[in-house]
């Protein structure tokens, strides 16, 4: 991986970061309506997989997406504006922090339904393939997700049809409070693979190293027209599944150990140790990530809120 | 009958008594083990009957719904606890077409007597995955029961009648009512499925409504009150089978009905009752009966967009105003 590509990662996850962190903050502050689920720790998986993607390149995402929307090129005001409800928001105000949409860098949608995004990635796939295209889908989902019917059908049909999707489970270790060693009697999702006949690889979620290096051979299989690829990344969900979770179902010490193992401290070290950056690179970088989050902010909190009668546009509504 | 408590607490004590009497009760679904649920539903309950009756399940709906049905069919008595009505559509199939019609296409060779718990129904901004109110789905399936409480004493006692019952039947709790207080006896009671309770008497208009919206329209009752208009408020309770005497005879007394109903206006559970009451008491009319529901939308994430969708007390009282004055 050369240094660009290097840096290019570590900007893209303190991005996420701090864009997470700043609608932690708005949540407490009243500006966000619903609890979100952030995605602080797992960002090395986003920034990993969608380094490799196109422009035209497409993903499906969870109700935890606001990384994979902002790693795939969604501008970050367009999404902090939309959880915080606002007219400029991605969807207009009428998805919110589960239904993040921008057709025109490839985020075809993260779902509030665990699971419903898998089915819809294998049929962009199916259609990237019928239009001849060398374009892939991507599917973020996580452990909770993979014991769902959807990701069964999706992957032996992926497989069937040699279709361009790339399966990510991210697997922080939480469905809600139940651990996934209360869900999985297996240690690792990524050898359900071989069960529908693709690779199936599990890496350290939390190295941005490993998870670029599976997902460009598996880039490379989908746009080869060779088939589907399951990535399962291992890693760790910081926060409560939502904010305002307690999670107590866990022990302090847990999550404290798991904060040991933060994806941005390692790449940081990394590329100080082998000379790609320096402290000072690194600080300007953060400041540089802080100072856009600051201005999405403020672009959200002077946007107007959508109409209340805008919410019968494309509704359906016969009346 | 001094003892005040949360509906939510209600719930809890009703499936808790039932674990208690029958061993063969038992609660499955995600979340529902250790944690006690999203809503502390089932809060202690894996220390009181440990993890196999308090049952942690993987993200498996259909699986959730089918095995609940399999089990029942084995002499078991599941509550199957689905989280959000919206994600019972994953299990339609295990629902609708096979714990439902099992019964009778086994010419009754086979029972099964699950409860499908879900919660329904608006909140804040839960957008258009977490805030469906889809009773009339199952309202559409023959087999299935439905059951929307909006007290906490009715919560307890339709949920030991909906556990006792012999077939299935869905029970929502609308999450807007989960903290509201109310009389509810220590003593376990069954409510009977399928009988409707007046929850406010009135002699210009009935209006049937229910879960949430039997609350609001309460609120709108004493507004109008003070504007001189005195109306009946009927709370099915249960939506099928549904209490077609109670309402047929408030109906007949007011002359006026209007169907509150957080659903969708067509072909649910309001135009239902539009349609029985032009059916069966058109002579005793003194208006064409009205419904007010959600409009017909995918319901929007963002605040202003959102209250405009859903009925609230002061539509309720508009509605109400507007037929009072033609
Ligand atoms: C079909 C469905 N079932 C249940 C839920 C409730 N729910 C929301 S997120 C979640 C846990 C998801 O776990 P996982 O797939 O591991 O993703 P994570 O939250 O860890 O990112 C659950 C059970 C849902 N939204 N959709
Ligand atoms: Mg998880």
């Amino acid at each position: 991986m050369d240094t660009i590509t290097q840096i290019r990662l570590l900007e893209t996850m303190l991005r996420v970061r701090k864009a997470e962190l700043q609608l932690a903050i708005m949540y407490k502050n009243g500006k966000v309506p619903c609890a979100a689920h952030l995605y602080e720790g797992q960002e090395a998986i986003a920034a990993g997989i969608c380094d490799h993607l196109r422009h035209d390149d497409c993903i499906t995402s969870t109700h935890r997406g606001h990384g994979h929307c902002i790693a795939k090129g969604m501008p970050i005001k367009k999404m902090i504006a939309e959880v915080s409800a606002k007219k400029t928001g991605c969807c207009g105000g009428k998805g919110g922090t589960m239904h993040l949409f921008m057709p025109e860098v490839g985020v075809m949608g993260t779902v509030g339904i665990v699971g419903g995004g898998i089915p819809i990635a294998t049929g962009i796939g199916l259609a990237m393939k019928m239009q001849n295209t060398d374009r892939v889908a991507v599917s973020f989902f996580g452990d909770g997700a993979a014991n769902n019917g959807s990701f069964h059908e999706s992957l032996n049909l992926a497989a069937l049809w040699k279709l361009p999707v790339i399966y990510i489970c991210e697997n922080n270790l939480y469905a809600t409070s139940v651990a996934v060693w209360r869900s999985t009697p297996i240690p690792d999702i990524g050898i359900r693979g071989s069960a529908y006949g693709m690779p199936g690889v599990t890496v350290d979620g939390n190295h941005v190293d490993e998870v670029y290096a599976a997902m460009e051979t598996a880039v490379a299989r989908g746009r080869a027209g060779e088939g589907p690829t399951l990535i399962e990344c291992k890693t760790y969900r910081i926060r409560g599944h939502f904010e305002g979770d307690d999670a107590f179902y866990r022990t302090k010490e847990e999550v404290a150990e798991a904060r040991k193992r933060d994806p941005i401290d390692y790449w940081k070290a990394h590329l100080i140790a082998n000379g790609a950056i320096t402290e000072e690179t690194f600080e300007a970088m953060s400041a540089k990530a802080d100072e856009e989050v600051a201005e999405a902010a403020a672009f959200a909190d002077a946007s107007p809120y959508p109409e209340p009668e805008s919410a019968l546009l494309l509704s359906g509504n016969p009346a | 009958m001094a003892r005040r408590i949360r509906f939510v607490e209600a719930l809890r004590e009703g499936m808790r008594q039932e674990m208690e009497r029958d061993p063969s009760v038992f609660v499955m679904g995600e979340g529902v083990g250790p944690h006690g649920s999203c809503f502390k539903q089932t809060e202690n309950f894996t220390n009181l009957f440990g993890i196999d009756r308090s049952r942690d399940t993987p993200i498996s709906e259909l699986a959730i719904a089918g095995a609940a049905a399999g089990a029942a069919m084995m002499g078991m008595r599941p509550i199957a606890d689905l989280m959000w009505i919206d994600f019972s559509m994953l299990a339609m199939d295990q629902i609708c077409n096979q714990a439902a019609k099992l019964p009778y296409i086994s010419n009754g060779q086979v029972k099964t007597p699950v409860v499908y718990r879900m919660t329904t129904g608006k909140s804040k901004s839960n957008a258009a995955h977490h805030s469906g109110s889809f009773y009339s789905w199952f309202i559409n399936t023959p087999g299935l029961k439905v059951v929307v409480p909006s007290t906490p004493y009715d919560a307890k006692g339709l949920i030991i009648s909906a556990i006792r019952d012999d077939g299935p039947v869905i029970y929502l709790e609308h999450k807007l009512l989960l903290n509201n207080r109310g009389e509810v006896p220590e003593e376990p009671y069954e409510i009977p499925l399928g009988v409707a309770d007046i929850k406010r008497e009135g002699t210009d208009l009935t209006v049937v409504a229910t879960g949430a919206m039997t609350v609001f329209t309460m609120t709108a009752a004493q507004k109008l009150e003070k504007e001189g208009v005195s109306i009946e408020i009927i709370d099915p309770r249960t939506l099928m089978p549904y209490d077609k005497d109670t309402i047929l005879a408030s109906v007949r007394k007011t002359g006026r009905l209007l169907a509150v109903d957080e659903g969708y206006r067509y072909c649910g559970f309001g135009s239902e009752m539009v349609a029985m009451t032009a059916e069966n008491a058109w002579d005793a009319l003194k208006q064409p009966p009205r419904q007010l529901t959600t409009m017909h939308t995918t319901i929007p994430f963002s605040p202003p967009m959102e209250d405009y969708v859903f009925p609230n007390p002061d539509r309720i009282a508009d509605a109400v105003r507007s037929m009072m004055q033609s």
